[in-house]
């Protein structure tokens, strides 16, 4: 395998959606913070790779229009995954990983504030048992949540103490678009929104978008004093049918985690796609992340959640902790589809 | 389906032995089809259960209800559907729930309108997916709505409001210095927002078109009309538009036409302020002057 | 490092319909996976990884359908990826998944690309009202026959060569029992003959609209040697340009000729016509056979159509094309390019039946989509690339 690290980062969550942005509004921008961060332009990129949705967007092609902010004049390598941008981030990796490029920029973009996103996402249920009756995203977790309190896996103050955490960490990273200083005791005392679970267990609605640089040895940019490298790289997934899996427990994350090698050295940083509170404590669970890991510092997804580039804002907040010298091995992770169906694991180190 | 429509529920028992509702159409052990089905009842168990104090549209139930996963009996695997009880103080893991039918049944999950509390147990039937009568149901139609808020870009809307004040607005790249009409978020060359502001005349060359002989659903204009590339003077690049005025057959590349606006009082902020373009009775353009925008 | 060989030992393709409500969504897709596996002797045990690629969602109405389906595709306990990138996602799906085995990260890749345009109304779901974009209502071939008006105009071409082209393809799909139409009897005459939809584009020169999937394993060199005749992957390219851009050439883009530029270089290959066999191209009006002939560089600018008019790409000329009758027989969107993809390796295997082209040794497998700006391509070959 060829060494591949992350050498930049860039990022935006809006706060209002008010005058919200279009997504190559949102691009033209990052794009220029990564190359202010690598000294790099467009012609450094061997490889661009994006996640998004059409069925976010309403309507069908809508990636292609976020070309544009490439400046794809001359032509340019490029491809697109409808998934989170994390797994475009994989695509690109797969393609350094083959010797035909060197270095790839991958982004992400979506305005959940378009539609409505808890009745967008029935869409991604099975057709015929289940997108007739809508069921929305929060009601499901919430299914799974309860599964997990009564069948002893986590109580209600363990759903608590995340949110908590999230909240007070958020306050210091300025993309978060929630934050407070709420004890445990405070938020249990809030009304239920989806019972069992609070507003504060369940991400916001967020627009945004994310764009990550990654190189091989050999290629970095002169900028990259401490780069993030990359020494796992894993995805799965799991049955779509909610009634036969056991929602308790995420298999794919698990599988994932052991194929990325997570458990070959200690992790200091483990920032985890979990847009419920619940299902931060089945991912610590399946990732093997114990008591010593420093989860979700950025705040997480509870605190901004932009849509297929969440998963890749994890991975890029993880290489951070890498690139301030804060973190020796870190952890990014995403998820995708209903109740953590899909999950994908990225194991930086500052040692190649 | 075929069960739902005459009012029973079909399992699907799987090679593991595992009966599965709704029986999942391939084998999930050896990947083969599903073939053989088993009756469930209509009465079940909450397995688990969450409060929806307020519906959204579509959803099976209209008032606040509860969603959960029923293991009916006879059944391995739980079902997703909505319950119908007051509060979220009436319903708990382990309650007994029946199946509340459609009046109609077309042959879809929504046949099962929802849960209700099972106060009696007699109800518990059985069928065999074999006594099912008449025809198998093959499809399942779901209409699909949603609703979206699209949002323009400011250099989209300075064209916009351009057109509310009857202007055509382009703006110049920064880095390439190309007029784009309407205006980029991005120039698709350098990847910079569009900025100078250029004001464009009405008139312009058509750089190749299209005869449109098809009628389709939701057409607005009677074929056979012009779907035409208009390169506006001092434009450096053209635009989709119609072309009326002039019999469709006599539509040529390089044609030079103008812009016909709609009365001024139905203007608003939009494109379709331009009716459309006609020849403006100026010689055809050379070739040379609109090649390199083909 | 250098990149592992790669080669594709089994496919499968459904029968192509107009609708196919025999099956679902998943039953389709299944349709050409049991075929593809059954022609690589493997069941889905041996297989490490799904690779999924189909057009635009709406066309089914169902948000990332792979997610539902992960059962249904045998990807349960796997990595599954799903692929988009418009017209030309068949093509770069078969692409991310040789990646997969080029990377050394998998060894058996199993990769399927469909749509089921039936399922929902594909000229709906390409008209969604868009605001700020003036409606001409016009769908695909309001949107290239533009482009077809320009390239005669440029090329000079007569104007039956359109019509030459779609004869052709409809009668090469005869020799194809997949093939969505079997429309007997179709000459130049009947062809010019027909409708004018969209001026210059007739009702015989575009494509139908099909439901349809087909599916690629994908194998590394050690599992690939032990097969009689894998079709090995010399190149793959894929180059992507903006829709719109001033100055942009939509006759002959950029990016096809970027695209067709890095294949040939990776594949060692100096002259395409001579040392190609047969190539299997996105065509969706008849027109486009010609435009890319001269774009992937088999012709020079202007002269493309003078390979139709020889018969030159019909089955027994210098440089064959879509011998399986192209997606001018069957467009099942999503499935497209990589039945493109599909038929090129069909071709170096030896296994295209009654349209097989007589000693073929190298094939290209050619899609684009989006407004002609997504380009994918791959050439495969009977021997092991050097």
């Amino acid at each position: 395998m060829r060494d591949v690290a992350v050498v930049g980062f860039a990022q935006r969550q809006m706060k209002e959606f008010e005058g919200s942005p279009t997504c190559v509004e949102l691009l033209v921008p990052i794009f220029a913070e990564l190359f202010e961060q690598t000294g790099w332009t467009k012609s450094d990129i061997g490889f661009w790779c994006s996640g998004s949705s059409d069925y976010l967007a309403g309507r069908a092609f809508s990636f292609v229009s976020a070309v544009d902010a490439i400046g794809a004049f001359p032509p340019v390598a490029e491809s697109h995954v409808e998934m989170d941008a994390a797994w475009a981030l994989y695509e690109a990796w797969l393609k350094i990983q083959t010797g035909e490029v060197d270095t790839a920029l991958v982004y992400g973009f979506g305005k959940s504030s378009a539609g409505v996103l808890r009745r967008t996402l029935a869409l991604q249920l099975d057709p015929y048992t289940m997108t007739p009756l809508w069921p929305d995203t929060v009601s499901i977790a919430a299914l799974q949540a309860r599964l997990g309190l009564e069948g002893g896996h986590w109580t209600e103050k363990d759903l608590a103490a995340v949110a908590q955490r999230s909240l007070a960490d958020a306050a210091d990273n300025p993309y978060a678009i929630r934050s407070g200083k709420e004890g445990v005791d405070e938020l249990l005392a809030r009304p239920l929104y989806a019972d069992p679970l609070h507003k504060h267990d369940c991400s916001p609605v967020t627009d945004g978008a994310a764009a990550i640089i990654i190189a091989a040895k050999d290629h970095l940019p002169t900028t990259a004093e401490r780069p993030a490298w990359i020494s796992g790289f894993a995805h799965s997934v799991d049955q779509a049918d909610l009634g036969s899996r056991d929602l308790s427990g995420s298999p794919s994350a698990r599988r994932a985690a052991i194929s990325a090698n997570v458990g070959g050295a200690p992790i200091d940083v483990a920032e985890l796609h979990a847009p419920f509170s619940h299902q931060e404590l089945i991912l610590r669970k399946e990732l093997g992340l114990d008591d010593s890991v420093s989860i979700n510092p950025s705040g997480g997804a509870l605190t901004a959640n932009p849509m297929f580039s969440a998963g890749l804002i994890r991975i890029g907040e993880a290489a951070k902790q890498i690139w301030s010298g804060d973190a020796q091995r870190t952890l990014g992770h995403a998820t995708s589809g209903p109740a953590l169906q899909q999950n994908l694991v990225c194991v930086m180190e500052a040692n190649r | 389906m075929t069960g739902l429509r005459d009012g029973h529920v079909v399992g699907g028992r799987t090679s593991d032995g595992v009966v599965r509702v709704p029986p999942p159409e391939f084998d999930p052990v050896t990947h083969a089809a599903t073939t053989d089905f088993v009756g469930v009842a209509s009465e079940g168990t909450v397995v688990s259960w969450t409060w929806v104090p307020e519906p959204v549209k579509a959803q099976p139930l209209d008032h606040p209800f509860a969603w959960a996963l029923v293991k009916l009996d006879g059944a391995d695997t739980a079902i997703m559907h909505a319950v119908d009880v007051a509060s979220n103080d009436a319903i708990h893991t382990g309650m007994r729930v029946r199946i509340r039918w459609a009046a109609e049944r077309v042959g879809a999950i929504t046949d099962i309108a929802c849960f209700e509390p099972a106060d009696t147990a007699e109800h518990s039937e059985s069928f065999s997916a074999d006594e099912g009568s008449a025809e198998g149901v093959t499809g399942v139609i779901t209409p699909v709505s949603l609703d979206y808020v699209y949002a323009a870009s400011p250099e989209e809307s300075a064209f916009f409001r351009g057109m509310a004040e009857g202007r055509i607005l382009g703006q110049r790249c920064p880095v390439c210095r190309k007029v784009y009409v309407p205006p980029r978020g991005a120039c698709p060359v350098d990847g910079v927002p569009t900025t100078d502001e250029v004001e464009l005349a009405g008139s312009g060359t058509v750089t190749t078109f299209c005869i449109v002989n098809v009628p389709f659903l939701g057409q607005r204009i009677t074929p056979p009309y012009v779907s035409a590339y208009v390169l506006l003077d001092g434009a450096d690049i053209a635009f989709l538009h119609l072309i009326q005025g002039i019999d469709a057959h006599d539509v040529r590349m390089g044609m030079r036409v103008e812009a016909v606006w709609k009365p001024r009082e139905e203007w608003g902020t939009t494109i379709e302020n331009i009716l459309h373009f006609q020849p403006n009775g100026e010689p055809d353009a050379a070739y040379e002057t609109y090649e390199g925008h083909l | 490092m250098s990149k592992q060989r790669a080669a594709v030992v089994g496919i499968g393709q459904t029968h192509h319909r107009a609708k196919r409500d025999d099956l679902s969504i998943a039953g389709v897709c299944r349709e050409a996976i049991d075929r593809a596996l059954l022609d690589a002797n493997m069941t889905f045990d041996d297989i490490d990884a799904i690779v999924v690629g189909k057009a635009p969602d709406l066309f089914e109405g169902v948000m990332m359908p792979e997610l539902y389906m992960a059962e249904a595709l045998g990807a349960v306990g796997k990595p599954l990826l799903r692929v988009h990138t418009a017209g030309s996602v068949g093509g770069s799906t078969a692409i991310v998944a040789a990646s997969l085995v080029q990377a050394g990260v998998h060894k058996r890749v199993l990769t399927v690309a469909f749509e089921k345009q039936s399922e929902s109304n594909a000229m709906w779901a390409l008209s969604v009202p868009v605001p700020f974009i003036m409606p001409v209502h016009a769908g695909a071939g309001g949107y290239f026959a533009p482009h077809v008006r320009a390239y005669i105009r440029r090329s000079g071409a007569p104007t039956h060569i359109g019509a030459m082209v779609a004869a052709k393809d409809r009668q090469n799909a005869l020799k194809n029992p997949y093939a969505h139409l079997h429309n007997e009897g179709t000459t130049v005459e009947t062809v010019l003959a027909s409708q004018m939809l969209w001026d210059p584009i007739r009702y015989d020169e575009t494509c139908p609209s099909s439901d349809g999937a087909c599916a690629l394993v994908i194998a590394d060199e050690d599992t690939a040697k032990a097969y009689s005749n894998p079709a090995w992957i010399h190149a793959t390219a894929m180059r992507s340009e903006p829709t719109t851009a001033s100055g942009r050439d939509q006759v002959n883009p950029l990016a096809g000729q970027a695209a067709a530029a890095a294949l040939w270089k990776q594949a060692g290959i100096t002259s395409p016509i001579d040392e190609i066999d047969c190539a299997e191209i996105y065509v969706p009006f008849s027109w486009f056979e010609p435009m890319w002939m001269e774009n992937l560089g088999f012709a020079d600018q202007g002269t493309g159509w003078k390979l139709t008019e020889a018969g030159e790409t019909a089955i027994g000329g210098r440089i064959p094309v879509n011998m399986s009758g192209g997606v001018l027989s069957s467009n099942p969107i999503g499935a497209s390019g990589m039945l493109r993809f599909a038929e090129a390796a069909m071709q170096v295997r030896g296994m295209a039946g009654e349209h097989q082209v007589d000693g073929a040794r190298k094939a290209l497998g050619h899609a684009y989509g989006g407004g002609s700006q997504f380009f994918a391509t791959w050439v495969v070959g009977a021997e092991v690339p050097a």
